[in-house]
């Protein structure tokens, strides 16, 4: 059974750029997916086939319940959307953003100013309610973009990259506010370039790369996958590495393979995949000891999500906004190219 | 019509079920022309310098070129030159709000606006309808200064006051139209800047190569009929006739739309609509942040 967000197969190509290589996705109801992926990766392009900004050359997508290609505004009544940029309208006031997506969203005016009143509460923005959203910091837009994508409550969000560009104090804000939303049933799909975003919210991840789903599952199996835990070993003398692999291959969890052990000549640094935690870990410190072999450094390290992206995708995540305009050129582009509409249905 | 495509469980959607049709169209054309107004009145920079222009216009024409434009039927008067100016000034400042509405939508465009809007259960050419109406209201404002200021210099009606509003009401319909030009100007080049700049640079040829400020007999011969079938010239023509600011001996030219100005105006506006409405909610509908 398709769960609230359904893709399979979505390709979408841009001139001679493929944004989507066959993307299929299924996000079980009242759970969270953070799609996590490289610049360009084909993260913004899936979110806008599957809230109906745009239409892929082929595919199939189902979104709570509705065809997205078949019926988009029947999807529309039922997603929010927080893109990339604070969609408001800063001449505006926060009051009135919110009481014009209400009723565009077909509530009638008295609904749609009742529920503003609430959201503007719930998003710590009542006391800004009525100024202009030009006078909001950075971190009160975001709050009234995301209150705006909430106005019907909808069973299905989408954010794209909610976080990026705010500061610390403010994302953790966000991040208190979407898990509260999650706790309250609500499906989620939402990219991200921040590791710990992901690990932090998401009940599954699904890591795109080139426009495709190169690997999926919970933070905890996909940090598995890379490998479990390993010791780090740095040996304050060079002519100690050897000695030092000896003693660590016979602890390793290959037993006795010392090619399992990696070794970092210029930083004196071997890793050894193991699996015995913390007691392990004091028995290469007595052994090291001793041996007579003195150490800079020792650690049990198990893998974050940064390990799990490099070793999937062969490069590191990388940060800023050089991701989001890659994106952005790639769907500008597609209005240049091809007809994308969809088509409406009004019924 | 079951909209229910898949075997994954129906899910109620919170927004109520979209009404459709004309009455939806019609009443979230208000909502966006009710922010674009609130806007206007939270920026009336916007509204004033956009005055500066025909007014600095009129003065120019009329007392700086007024006396060497002669017109066919008239003396040298420059009183005449003055009258048989004004329409054309209030032409060609409807014409104008192309360029607003086309910087506006492009920076909607680019604020993210339009992606929030096209993900929304709304009307599908509601977004543009409702600009286009909030900018027909600020163009009739504009127009009410521009004419006060006019009869300032001297400018009169001199038909009754019901032609007259039937000459604003053929000006405020061209204006409407253009600003689908501009509309379709602003989705496709996408930032601001270059939608003002795009929006005006063929507003000048359009509205000098027309009878707007010198009649076409002045011009060379083959001009005359690309000025007198200029869909901006049979609106000026309209005006002219319908305010009574056309010399007494004054022989319109040959050209159909020159001798039936008033309906030539009306099918050039409808015929604009018609083709730039179709093309700029198209456009809309596909259009990419």
């Amino acid at each position: 059974m398709p769960g609230a967000i359904y893709a399979e197969g979505l390709v979408k190509t841009f001139g001679d750029v493929k944004a989507l290589d066959g993307v299929d996705l299924d996000v079980p109801e009242g759970t969270v997916l953070g799609l996590l992926g490289p610049n360009g990766a084909g993260k913004t392009t899936t979110v806008r086939v599957l809230t109906t900004l745009l239409r892929p050359d082929s595919g199939r997508a189902v979104v709570a319940g509705v065809d997205v290609l078949k019926h988009p505004n029947e999807v529309r009544r039922s997603i929010g959307l927080s893109g990339q940029f604070a969609a408001v309208d800063e001449y505006l006031t926060g009051r009135e953003n919110l009481t014009m997506v209400g009723q565009l969203y077909q509530m009638s005016a008295r609904d749609a100013k009742r529920r503003s009143v609430e959201l503007l509460e719930r998003f710590n923005l009542a006391d800004a309610a009525d100024r202009p959203a030009k006078t909001y910091s950075g971190g009160m837009r975001r709050r009234l973009d995301l209150a705006a994508a909430l106005v019907v409550s909808p069973p299905v969000m989408f954010m794209d990259e909610p976080t990026t560009g705010l500061d610390p104090r403010n994302r953790q804000g966000l991040w208190d506010v979407i898990q509260e939303l999650v706790a309250g049933g609500t499906t989620l799909l939402l990219t991200t370039q921040y590791l710990e975003e992901a690990d932090r919210l998401a009940d599954d991840i699904a890591v795109v790369d080139h426009g495709k789903v190169i690997a999926r599952g919970t933070s905890d199996q996909l940090k598995q996958r890379t490998g479990g835990e390993r010791i780090e070993v740095v040996v304050h003398e060079r002519d100690r590495i050897a000695d030092a692999r000896g003693i660590l291959s016979g602890h390793g969890a290959a037993r006795g393979a010392a090619a399992d052990v990696a070794v970092d000549q210029h930083t004196r640094k071997l890793t050894v995949p193991v699996s015995g935690g913390a007691k392990l870990l004091a028995e290469v410190i007595r052994d090291l000891d001793g041996a007579g072999i003195e150490i800079d450094d020792i650690g049990l390290r198990r893998p974050t999500l940064d390990d799990v992206f490099i070793s999937l995708t062969g490069h590191a995540a990388e940060r800023g906004d050089t991701d989001t305009d890659t994106d952005a050129k790639a769907g500008a582009k597609a209005d240049a190219d091809t007809d994308t509409t969809l088509s409406e249905d009004q019924s | 019509m079951s909209t229910v495509d898949a075997p994954g469980a129906p899910r109620r959607p919170v927004a109520p079920k979209a009404r459709g049709g004309v009455v939806q169209s019609f009443s979230d054309s208000l909502i966006v022309a009710r922010r674009n107004l609130i806007r206007m009145l939270r920026i009336p920079e916007v509204i004033i310098f956009g005055l500066f222009q025909p007014v600095m216009f009129v003065v120019l024409f009329s007392y700086v070129f007024g006396g060497s434009i002669s017109i066919p039927g008239a003396g040298t008067d420059p009183e005449d030159y003055r009258s048989f100016l004004m329409a054309g000034i209030f032409a060609q400042t409807v014409t104008f709000a192309t360029a607003g509405a086309g910087a506006g939508i492009a920076e909607d465009m680019h604020k993210g606006l339009i992606d929030r809007f096209r993900s929304l259960p709304m009307a599908r050419g509601a977004v543009l309808t409702g600009r286009s109406i909030a900018d027909a209201v600020q163009t009739a404002l504009t127009l009410l200064v521009l004419a006060v200021v006019a009869v300032l210099v001297g400018w009169r009606i001199n038909e009754g006051i019901l032609k007259a509003l039937g000459a604003f009401g053929l000006l405020l319909l061209l204006g409407y139209a253009f600003t689908w030009i501009g509309a379709l100007i602003g989705l496709t080049v996408r930032t601001p800047e270059a939608a003002t700049s795009g929006g005006l640079v063929w507003l000048f040829p359009l509205t000098f190569v027309s009878i707007a400020f010198v009649p076409s007999q002045n011009m060379p011969g083959w001009l005359q009929p690309v000025a007198e079938w200029n869909p901006f010239s049979a609106t000026v023509q309209a005006a002219r006739e319908l305010f009574g600011n056309l010399p007494p001996g004054f022989q319109a030219p040959d050209a159909w739309p020159m001798q039936n100005p008033v309906l030539a105006s009306v099918l050039w506006s409808v015929l604009i609509i018609a083709v730039f409405r179709t093309l700029a909610v198209r456009k809309y509908r596909s259009a990419t942040g």
